[in-house]
C-alpha cells in the first residue's frame, strides 16, 4: 500500500472531488497559484484552472460569506482558512449563516460546503494564530466538524465531507501535514460520525482526536513497554456527529477512560465526553474519568514552553498511573 | 467616474414606457398588501400577545421593493437584511405563511423557526431574511458567483441598510464583487436612521453613501424612492449591467420609515420628532404619491383605488385568522430542520450522535 503525507492525502481528495463533482468549488489565501500556504491545494489551479480553484483577498467574512451564498445556489463550495483561528474574524458567516440558515429557514435551504484549514498550536506563532476552535465551532447545532489525525482518515473524511449536503467544517492540523502513513491507491469515504480504536488495549481507554490522538498512541507506547498497562485508544475522528457508541464501548471494555484534547480545559470537547461517560457509563467506571488537556492560559509563543503547555506523552501516562 | 445624478423624472425611460394600466395598478396592489400587512402586524403584536421578538416595519419604504424586484426575471435573485417583509411579500410569497410565521406556527414560512427576520423561498428566487447587519452582503456574492458559474444570465439585488454601510463585510463584499466581476447590486435602503442614531450621527459623508463605491471602481447612483419611475428606471440599467457586463453596482434609495427601528424602540419620542414623520406620512408617502400619479395619469378610479386598499386590509385579516387558527409546532419539530442529512434520513445522518442533552 502506498505510504502519502497527511498533506498530499488530502491534496488527492480535493482533486477526486473536484474531478468528480463539477460543482467543486475550492476558494481562499494562497489556495491557487501559490500552491496553497500548507501546499494542500499544489497543483489543483494548475490542473482545474481558474473557474474551479480561486485565490481570494484576505477578507473572511467575504470569501467565507461567498461560499454560504454560493453554495445556497447549489454549489459544493470548499473554503480554505489558512488557519482556523481566522474563523473568528468572519465568525457571523460560519455560525449565524452556515450554522443557522437552514434551520432560520425551516429546512428550506441547504448549504452543502465545506471549510478546511488547521486548527493547532504548537507551531510557536503565538496565542492569535494558535487557537483549536474545535469545541467553539461544535457547539453549534447545524455545524459538522471533523478531526482526522491520519492521512487515511483526511482523505475519506475530506471526500465525505465534500459529499455531505451539511456545512462541514475540517479542522487539519500543520504537525501532521507533513507525516505519512498508508492509504490505498482505490477510492474510499469514511462517514462522518464513526470512532475508530487505532490500538486495543485492556485497563484503560484513552480517548482522543486529531494529534491528540497521535499523541495517546505515543503514551500507549510507553504505558505498554514501561508500566505493562494496555491502554485503547480511541480516535472520535469527527465531533460532531459524536460516535457515542464507540466512546461507551470502550468505557464498558476497560472501566477507566483518560480523556486527552488540544483543546484548553474549559469547555473543552473532553469536557463532553466527560458527561456523557458519567450520564451513560456511571456503573461501569472503576475510577474518576480524567482528562490531559493544553494548559489553560493563551498559546505561549516559547518553543520550549509551547511543548509542554500542549498535552505529551509523559502527561498521558503520569495522568493514567494516578488511575491504577 | 461619473454617477448617474439624474434628478428629472424618468417615466419615460423604456423599462417604464411599456408598463400596462395592469402593470402599474399591480404594484399599487403589492404596496398597499405590504402596508396593510404590518398595521395588522403591529396591532396583533400589541394586542394578541402571540408575536414575540422583533417586529422591523417596512412602512413607508414600499416603493423600494415594489420597484426593484418588479424588473426581477427567471434567474435575478433577492436577498435582504431583517427588514424584509415588503420584499418577502413581493417576491410572492402569501400574506397567510407570512404572518403564520411571526405567530410561530408550523404553517409559518419557516415552520416557525425563523420568526419576523427570516423568511425565506427559494423556489422565489428569495433567499431571506437576515438578522445581522451587513451580514447578508457577502450572500449577495455568494448567490451572484454561483449564477455566474453556472452560465446563468442573472443577478443578485442584496438589500441593505443604512446603518450596514458600515460593517466591514459590506465593504469586503464590495472589493471582491468589483474584484471578480460578480452580477451583483447592493441597494441601499436609507431610511436615515440606523436603529436610533441618524445617519449624520453614524457615517462619515452621509450626504452620499454610495459614493463609497467609488473607491472600488463600481458604478453608483442615487435614487429618490418615492418615484416608482425612477426605482424602475435606475435599477434596470444596474440589471443591464449585470446581466450584460457582469459587473456589480451601488444603489442609494433615499427612502424614509416611518415606525421606529423595531417595535421596542423610542421612535418619536427620543431621537426623531413627530413632525418630521408627519412631513413624510403626508408629504412623501410612496403609495400616496403612486396612487395620485395613476389618478393623473387615468389608469385608476378613486373607486378601485379604495377596493384594492380594502381587499388588501381583508387579506391582512385573514391572514391574522389563519395564523391563529394554526398549529403551533410539536416539541419534536425542535430537532427537525438542523441537519439535512438528519432530515432526509440518508446514511450519513444515521451514523454518530448529532444532539445531545444535558
Amino acid at each position: 500500500m502506498p505510504v502519502i503525507t497527511y498533506r498530499k492525502a488530502l491534496n488527492d481528495a480535493l482533486a477526486e472531488e473536484l474531478t468528480r463533482d463539477e460543482n467543486v468549488v475550492i476558494l481562499g489565501e494562497e489556495v491557487a497559484q501559490y500552491n496553497g500556504a500548507y501546499k494542500v491545494t499544489e497543483g489543483l489551479w494548475k490542473r482545474f484552472g481558474d473557474k474551479r480553484v480561486w485565490d481570494t483577498p484576505i477578507s473572511e467574512a467575504a470569501f467565507v460569506g461567498l461560499g454560504v451564498g454560493a453554495s445556497m445556489m447549489g454549489l459544493r463550495p470548499v473554503v480554505e482558512l489558512m488557519f482556523w483561528s481566522f474563523a473568528f474574524v468572519a465568525y457571523d458567516q460560519v455560525v449565524n449563516n452556515a450554522g443557522c440558515i437552514r434551520y432560520m429557514s425551516g429546512g428550506l435551504v441547504n448549504l452543502p460546503m465545506v471549510i478546511r484549514g488547521p486548527a493547532n498550536g504548537g507551531t510557536n506563532v503565538g496565542a492569535t494564530h494558535s487557537h483549536t476552535p474545535e469545541s467553539i465551532l461544535a457547539h453549534n447545532p447545524g455545524i459538522k466538524v471533523v478531526c482526522p489525525a491520519t492521512a487515511y482518515d483526511a482523505k475519506g473524511l475530506m471526500k465525505t465531507a465534500i459529499r455531505d449536503d451539511d456545512p462541514v467544517f475540517v479542522m487539519e492540523n500543520t504537525l501532521l501535514y507533513g507525516e505519512t502513513w498508508e492509504v490505498p491507491e482505490e477510492e474510499y469515504l469514511i462517514p462522518l460520525g464513526v470512532a475508530d480504536v487505532k490500538r486495543e488495549g485492556a485497563d484503560v481507554s484513552l480517548i482522543a482526536h486529531g494529534r491528540a490522538t497521535i499523541t495517546s498512541l505515543k503514551a500507549a507506547e510507553l504505558l505498554a513497554q514501561e508500566h505493562n498497562i494496555h491502554a485503547e485508544v480511541v480516535d472520535l475522528r469527527s465531533i460532531r456527529p459524536l460516535d457515542e457508541d464507540a466512546i461507551l464501548r470502550s468505557v464498558r471494555k476497560t472501566h477507566r477512560a483518560v480523556l486527552v484534547d488540544e483543546n484548553k480545559p474549559f469547555c473543552a470537547v473532553s469536557a463532553q465526553i466527560a458527561t456523557i461517560i458519567q450520564q451513560k457509563a456511571f456503573d461501569d467506571l472503576d475510577a474518576p474519568v480524567l482528562r490531559v488537556c493544553s494548559l489553560d492560559a493563551p498559546a505561549i509563543y516559547s518553543p520550549r514552553l509551547e511543548k509542554l503547555q500542549l498535552p505529551t506523552p509523559e502527561r498521558v501516562v503520569e495522568k493514567v498511573l494516578s488511575l491504577v | 467616474m461619473e454617477a448617474l445624478l439624474e434628478t428629472k423624472t424618468l417615466a419615460a425611460a423604456k423599462i417604464n414606457h411599456g408598463l400596462t394600466a395592469e402593470k402599474k395598478i399591480h404594484f399599487l396592489r403589492q404596496m398597499l398588501r405590504i402596508r396593510r400587512f404590518e398595521q395588522t402586524a403591529l396591532k396583533q403584536y400589541q394586542t394578541s400577545g402571540q408575536i414575540g421578538g422583533f417586529l422591523h416595519l417596512y412602512s413607508g419604504q414600499e416603493s423600494v421593493a415594489v420597484g426593484t424586484l418588479s424588473l426581477c426575471g427567471e434567474n435575478d435573485h433577492v436577498i435582504a437584511g431583517y427588514r424584509m417583509h415588503g420584499h418577502a411579500l413581493t417576491a410572492g410569497m402569501s400574506m397567510n405563511e407570512c404572518m403564520a410565521e411571526l405567530f410561530g406556527r408550523a404553517t409559518g414560512c419557516s415552520k416557525g423557526k425563523g420568526g419576523s427576520m427570516h423568511f425565506f423561498a427559494p423556489d422565489k428566487n428569495f433567499w431571506g431574511g437576515h438578522g445581522i447587519v451587513g451580514g447578508q452582503t457577502p450572500l449577495g456574492l455568494g448567490l451572484a458567483f454561483g449564477l455566474k458559474y453556472k452560465g446563468l444570465k442573472g443577478c443578485c439585488l442584496c438589500f441593505l441598510g443604512d446603518g450596514a454601510v458600515n460593517q466591514g463585510a459590506y465593504h469586503e463584499s464590495l472589493n471582491l464583487a468589483a474584484l471578480w466581476d460578480l452580477p451583483v447590486i447592493y441597494i441601499i435602503e436609507n431610511n436615515q436612521y440606523s436603529m436610533g442614531t441618524s445617519l449624520e450621527r453614524s457615517s462619515a459623508f452621509s450626504k452620499c453613501l454610495a459614493a463609497r463605491a467609488e473607491a472600488y471602481d463600481i458604478v453608483w447612483d442615487h435614487v429618490s424612492g418615492e418615484d416608482l419611475y425612477e426605482v424602475r428606471a435606475k435599477t434596470w440599467t444596474a440589471i443591464q449591467r449585470a446581466h450584460t457586463e457582469s459587473r456589480p453596482t451601488v444603489l442609494e434609495i433615499a427612502t424614509y420609515r416611518y415606525f421606529g427601528h423595531s417595535v421596542s424602540d423610542a421612535n418619536a419620542k427620543k431621537y426623531r420628532r413627530p413632525e418630521e414623520i408627519e412631513k413624510y406620512r403626508t408629504l412623501h408617502d410612496p403609495i400616496q404619491l403612486w396612487q395620485k400619479r395613476l389618478l393623473e395619469e387615468e389608469v385608476l378610479t378613486e373607486a378601485q383605488a379604495t377596493e384594492l386598499d380594502a381587499a388588501a386590509a381583508a387579506e391582512a385579516e385573514e391572514a391574522v385568522r389563519f395564523a391563529k387558527e394554526s398549529p403551533i409546532p410539536n416539541p419534536a419539530d425542535i430537532f427537525s430542520d438542523v441537519y439535512s442529512e438528519v432530515d432526509r434520513q440518508t446514511a450519513a445522518g444515521q451514523t454518530g450522535k448529532f444532539f445531545f442533552n444535558d
